[in-house]
């Protein structure tokens, strides 16, 4: 013979709903509802009518808000070397970890930089497919490519020109790295070769 | 009727026509804008007409979205369900339109008209006659109402039953037992007003509407009769099958209730009678309720304000502002319909039901107690 199970009751966590005769009366909160939502339509319609905006969204593509946040992952940049070239040493390490693979590197050799021969001729991110993660900023061994807060001006009716090339990466928002000083390149004297 | 008449009756169903199908295309844009303001938003604003060979967009608020749909669902396929009772499916979004356009027929939209003192030069062939603004100027005005809005009930149903969709039956259902549940209520509290002003004859209704109840408030049948109104409006607004009684065509639990299977501008159709009802449903209010199309303290010939003051007006100009005035009403009043759609959540069914037979019936039932007992002992 099975012991009778003691039946479950469920331990009641969350407080009753009281209502008093006043909201079961119901039309009476009723007007208390209209009266709120009127009074924010009639504040912000008075808004609208003095010339103010009366609204919290803004009209997207045309006006971005001045309140993003310091860390916000926004547009890519590259950051230049005190003459203006691109810190970026196109080592395709943000490429590699890209998990939408959006970033395309070509890679160039260029004699007259012998610390950094190797610099990207191409770099290209496809902002149809880039899902701001991230990754990309913090796979650089460079510091050479960041994400600032401010958004792209993403929305377009053609995927083919949503790519971002290099000299809009570079020129946009053109930083530089402190953290990393350079020397100011000698002027290249006479009769020296570049790799001596 | 010779052609005088039927040249001014022509006038008056255009007019109406004009105006209920432009308070149809103007209430879409309206409920957007409205409903974007009220929520700090700014609601639609992107669709525009380019004015041809020029970059000039026109976009006016928005004011073009209206058109986009209508031309959305000109351009779409005309779908249709593969087992349905054709002619019954091709009756519904008519069934639900024409009812509701027809009883614009008896609401009075102006008072008298006299077109031999607005044109002068056909004062020989009008002979003199003057016309009251209300295209049928018939004695049953609140029953010819009740009569077509129980046809639109009809539509509904059709619609709902002929689609051969569960969820379009469980619309129909719903529409069906709403709709008459609260068009008894709606009778009802009319009835408290027809009691007082002895007629159901819509435009003296008006016309008793039209003096001063205790020297300065304007004798409007809100004065009489406030809780009655506020019946009425309740009552009309589920009529319309809007939020918070939209339980027909609730999108969350029947995706679109009894017109789920209408596609194109079928679906158009039923949506632009729920438009033109809420147009309807503030006419009927205005005339009830509101003074139709008087100003407070103004009359055929100009304003007698309280004081003893009087400004006198043509009648070029009285006509005017009263078709104005009323207008102005029926706008004022779609805009508060908008407010408690965008407002108040949907019912529950029972809550719904319960709401119609144990809240508003009594109340009103009390009302018309009240309001009789009254009359008769101001008569004793």
């Amino acid at each position: 013979m099975t012991t009778p199970r003691k039946p479950y009751v469920r331990r009641q966590y969350w407080n009753e709903p009281t209502m008093g005769w006043w909201e079961n009366f119901y039309l009476f909160e009723v007007a208390r509802g209209l009266a709120i939502t009127g009074g924010v339509f009639l504040r912000n319609m008075g808004k609208w009518m003095t010339g103010r905006k009366g609204a919290l969204t803004s009209y997207y593509p045309e006006e971005t808000r001045a309140d993003y946040a310091a860390g916000n992952r926004g547009k890519h940049i590259l950051t230049q070397r005190p003459d203006g070239r691109p810190q970026c040493v196109a080592c395709n390490m943000c490429a590699t970890v890209c998990p939408a693979q959006v970033i395309e590197i070509d890679a160039a050799f260029d004699p007259d930089d012998p610390a950094h021969p190797k610099y990207p001729s191409r770099f290209e991110i496809d902002y149809s497919r880039c899902v701001f993660c991230g990754f990309c900023v913090e796979a650089c061994p460079e510091d050479a490519i960041r994400m600032v807060k401010e958004t792209p001006d993403l929305p377009g009716f053609d995927r083919d020109r949503m790519w971002l090339g290099k000299e809009e990466l570079l020129n946009w928002q053109p930083h530089a790295d402190v953290a990393k000083p350079y020397p100011v390149r000698p002027a290249a004297e006479p009769g020296r070769s570049p790799d001596a | 009727m010779n052609a005088p008449d039927l040249a001014i009756s022509l006038v008056y169903i255009a007019y109406a026509l004009a105006v209920l199908l432009t308070f149809g295309a103007i209430l879409t844009w309206v409920e957007r804008k409205q409903a974007a303001i009220m929520s700090d938003r700014i609601g639609a604003n992107r669709a525009y007409v380019r004015i041809p060979f020029t970059q000039v967009k026109l976009i006016w608020l928005g004011l073009f979205h209206g058109m986009a749909d209508g031309l959305k669902l000109l351009l779409k396929e005309n779908f249709k369900p593969l087992a349905y009772d054709k002619l019954a499916y091709a009756l519904g979004p008519w069934l639900a339109i024409v009812p509701v356009l027809l009883v614009f027929a008896v609401v009075p939209f102006g008072g008298q008209l006299d077109p031999g003192r607005l044109f002068p030069g056909l004062a020989g062939w009008f002979g003199g006659r003057t016309y009251p603004m209300q295209i049928a100027p018939i004695d049953a005005g609140i029953l010819i109402v009740f009569a077509f809005s129980g046809i639109s009930i009809i539509g509904a149903m059709l619609a709902g039953w002929s689609s051969a969709n569960k969820f379009s039956l469980l619309g129909a259902l719903r529409a069906g037992s709403q709709l008459i549940s609260y068009e008894l209520v709606m009778g009802l509290t009319v009835l408290g007003l027809v009691l007082i002003f002895g007629t159901v004859n819509l435009a003296s209704i008006v016309e008793r509407q039209s003096g001063t109840v205790l020297g300065f408030l304007p004798a409007w049948g809100i004065v009489y009769q406030p809780f009655a109104a506020i019946l009425f409006l309740i009552a009309g607004i589920a009529e319309n099958k809007r939020t918070p009684f939209d339980l027909p065509e609730a999108e969350s639990e029947l995706i679109s209730g009894y017109f789920t299977e209408y596609s194109a501008m079928k679906q158009g159709i039923f949506m632009l009678s729920e438009f033109i009802e809420i147009a309807i449903i503030g006419a009927l209010f205005v005339t009830l309720f509101f003074g139709g199309y008087n100003l407070p303290w103004m009359n055929d010939t100009g304003f007698v304000f309280p004081g003893g003051h009087a400004v006198p007006l043509s009648h070029g100009w009285v006509v005017l502002l009263q078709l104005l005035t009323f207008l102005g009403k029926i706008f004022l009043l779609c805009s508060f319909q908008i407010l408690v759609r965008w407002t108040l959540p949907r019912f529950r069914w029972d809550q719904l039901l319960r709401f119609a037979w144990k809240f508003l019936l009594p109340l009103a039932i009390a009302n018309l107690v009240v309001t009789a007992v009254a009359l008769w002992a101001q008569q004793a």
